[in-house]
């Protein structure tokens, strides 16, 4: 039952365009386990800086 | 390279490689019969709209004309994309897997990328326009937004799609440059950006006069403000990273604030206070933005972006419900007599307004920077292009034939009631109810005064814009479906949901906007494009408010209403950009060796040329003041020359304010046009070239990598 509750909090949050810490950390782990991660807050503020300066992120 | 990374594109996703499910085809008569029973039905549907003539019908009808239309188009129109034009490869690495860095680059399943891609489409545009064009009757914005999404919009937003992902993501303007050539580069980053500042400065409008002169709209949706600022700190300090437990928080607030509205409304001090005239509220809109711009983005932006992709996606479901439940009747004819030209919501034959008025919902333009934007960046698999490209744009047309329900099931008088400026219809229940009889509609005036008093508004009369007389509609068909009751609170809930869209295109437009002027200005002076030096900040941010404030001001005085002069400029400005996107489409196409299928794109994108350019030359030079800019100018002038005043007009300084604005938009509308003919010129030389041989084909996709056969390097782009 959590798990399920989970996996349907991480499906709305990436719809709704949610920073997901989870899934970087997972890739950062895999991909370059040599290196320190960023922690959450500054991921998150990295997140929110990139999505708000494009033009590609909403509609009329 | 870590040698133990089996695929380097499925990590951070933990779904792994399923087997196929071991699905037995359907026999291909059952196929071929299920194909023809929707044919068949949708080409029914069809013929009981476009023949019914005198007796309502049945919005049923509409609804299954449009997804039977849908489906058929998914199936076989987009097929032709996926299967011929791009031959999608499912085994093809995708961007997402390739240069997988867990932020931007995320490989997502299908569904997740459908949610978020059709969140950041889908706007208050098929939500307005509809509204508007249903002056014409249902009818012609029916088909436009039927035939347009499946021929054209839908076409645009995948062949975008397949195109960026196949170019690790890149952006709408980098494939012009890149594909078409510099000077379409940047004429289609200088149009976006003008494109923009008129988005914003009508959407600004529509908020204007859906929320002056009401104190409830205006609490309810100023506590909005507090309410996404409440989210933030709560997510920024109190408990980060629980975005749904405080959306959760935020939703219930917000009827906590729809109450709250009504609670001021009724109040006798309160009341008053909040109760605004037009020019203040635009005023108060013009300092949001600039704050929405400057303020960090944890604080305002973020949490109002989760909170509207919540009400979004709920609201388009609960109507959906609610139209099909209470299956409502269209009151308003197939086709008015307003088609010739003379309609009083906004001026024009419905040959090309039609087609300019209803952009977003059969083809717009801002979609293409959606598709070249986040979207390409997570598909796990290419083929999921299709679903994602066609089918969430099917979805958006969905919406619009549902916002076009909610503005038929109105009965004709009360429709041009709310939507017909003062300046027509005068100001007074009786006078609306004798113009509109002149019409060849009744209006009993207690019907409108009753209505008002059921939606709890002092008035109905000439609420312009499109909103007020969409959060009618839909508070009709919630009240209905639930049995009749509370259409206050229905309607300010709908006014609200409109505000909440708006408002969210507002401020993150407003900041893009910033950068993009940031981005072009540090050309002329280096330190202007500084994105963290707030001299440049505050700079950048009051020129871009400035912008499109001044178009918001000019269409809050205008004596006609401003959405007349308004909304037009910005559908010509949305059609332009999808020119753009079906140049770059067309090109792509061509340059893969594909030209015998290029008239997929040649066919939207030549009559997308057709309607912009008819629509630019006639508010350009039409000799009708209702139409043409410059006429409306010579028109108005020859008022102060004569020494009187043209109607609705308080002064001379306000008269020659109104000349001058006629020239701006006269400006505005030439441009636009000057724009998609270079870039027009600018494609057809480069298809001309390759066609004929002296350029030779070359592709600019990224390498052909079946997933599995090789460990690709780590993309170069990584930056930790």
């Amino acid at each position: 039952m959590s798990r399920w509750l989970a996996r349907i909090a991480a499906t709305v949050r990436r719809i709704i365009g949610a920073p997901d810490y989870a899934t970087y950390l997972a890739h950062h782990r895999a991909c370059h386990p040599g290196r320190a991660p960023m922690d959450e807050a500054t991921f998150v503020a990295e997140r929110l800086s990139a999505r708000y300066e494009r033009p590609g992120s909403r509609c009329c | 390279m870590n040698p133990t990374l089996p695929m380097a594109g499925r990590v951070g996703y933990d779904k792994g490689v399923l087997p196929p499910l071991p699905i037995r085809p359907m026999p291909r008569w059952v196929s071929a019969l299920i194909w023809a029973v929707v044919s068949l039905v949708g080409a029914g549907a069809l013929a009981v709209l476009a023949l019914s003539r005198g007796e309502t019908i049945n919005a049923a009808w509409l609804l299954t004309a449009a997804v039977c239309t849908y489906a058929i188009g998914y199936r076989f129109y987009s097929k032709i994309l996926a299967a011929k034009v791009f031959a999608l490869d499912s085994q093809r690495m995708t961007t997402a897997e390739l240069r997988a860095d867990g932020r931007d680059f995320v490989p997502t399943n299908r569904w997740i990328v459908f949610g978020h891609h059709f969140a950041a489409i889908a706007g208050p545009g098929p939500l307005v326009g509809p509204t508007l064009a249903a002056q014409f009757g249902f009818l012609p914005g029916a088909l436009w937004i039927i035939v347009g999404v499946v021929i054209g919009g839908a076409v645009q937003d995948m062949v975008i799609l397949c195109a960026s992902v196949r170019r690790n993501g890149k952006s709408l303007g980098q494939m012009a440059k890149d594909e078409i050539g510099p000077v379409a580069g940047f004429t289609a980053l200088v149009a976006v950006l003008g494109i923009m500042i008129i988005l914003i400065s009508v959407l600004a409008l529509i908020v204007v006069k859906a929320l002056a002169e009401s104190p409830w709209g205006v609490v309810t949706v100023g506590l909005t403000i507090p309410i996404a600022m409440l989210m933030g700190v709560y997510l920024k300090y109190w408990r980060p990273g629980r975005v749904l437990e405080v959306s959760a928080l935020g939703i219930l607030l917000l009827f906590v604030a729809l109450y709250a509205g009504r609670f001021a409304a009724e109040h006798p001090t309160l009341g008053p206070l909040f109760t605004l005239a037009p020019v203040p509220l635009a005023f108060a809109v013009m300092v949001y933005g600039f704050a929405a711009a400057v303020m960090p983005v944890w604080l305002l932006l973020a949490p109002r972006d989760y909170l509207s992709a919540f009400v979004k996606i709920g609201v388009v479901v609960a109507l959906a419900a609610g139209i099909l439940i209470v299956l409502p009747p269209l009151q308003m004819p197939a086709v008015t007599p307003f088609i010739d030209g003379t309609g009083p919501v906004f001026a024009g034959k419905v040959f090309p307004f039609v087609f300019i008025t209803i952009a977003c919902g059969a083809i717009s333009g801002f979609h293409a920077l959606i598709a070249s934007g986040t979207t390409p960046k997570l598909l796990e698999n290419e083929a999921d292009a299709r679903m994602i490209g066609y089918g969430a744009m099917l979805t958006e047309s969905l919406v619009a034939t549902m916002a076009l329900i909610a503005a038929c099931v109105l009965t004709p008088g009360i429709y041009f009631a709310i939507n017909a400026p003062a300046g027509i219809i005068g100001t007074t229940a009786e006078s609306a109810a004798q113009v509109i009889a002149t019409w060849g509609f009744t209006l009993r005036p207690e019907e409108l005064t009753a209505l008002a008093a059921q939606v709890e508004e002092s008035s109905l009369l000439s609420r312009t814009g499109g909103a007020p007389s969409l959060a009618v509609g839909m508070a009709k068909i919630f009240s209905d479906a639930i049995g009749g009751s509370a259409m206050g609170l229905w309607y300010h809930f709908a006014l609200m949901f409109e505000a909440l869209f708006i408002l969210t295109t507002l401020d993150a437009g407003t900041r893009v906007g910033r950068f993009m002027l940031q981005d072009l200005g540090k050309h002329l002076w280096a330190p202007f494009g500084r994105v963290s030096w707030y001299p440049a900040v505050l700079l950048s941010s009051g020129l871009f408010v400035g912008c499109w404030g001044y178009f918001l001001y000019q269409g809050v005085t205008d004596p006609l209403g401003g959405i007349n002069s308004l909304w037009p400029l910005f559908g010509i400005a949305n059609q332009l950009l999808a020119t753009v996107a079906l140049c770059v489409g067309t090109t792509i196409i061509i340059k893969m060796g594909k030209a015998r299928y290029a008239w997929i794109t040649v066919v939207p994108m030549a009559w997308l040329v057709i309607v912009t350019m008819t629509a630019g030359w006639m508010k350009l030079h039409d000799p009708n003041p209702k139409i043409g800019f410059i006429a409306h100018a010579y028109w108005v002038q020859g008022f102060l020359d004569a020494g009187t005043l043209p109607p609705g007009v308080a002064n001379a300084a306000a008269a020659a304010r109104l000349i001058f604005n006629d020239r701006l938009d006269a400006g505005v509308a030439a441009f636009f046009l000057v724009a998609v003919l270079v870039i027009l010129a600018a494609s057809a030389r480069e298809w001309w070239s390759v066609l004929s041989g002296r350029t030779p084909l070359r592709s600019t996709e990224t390498p052909h990598i079946i997933r599995g056969t090789t460990i690709p390097e780590p993309s170069a782009s990584y930056i930790d």
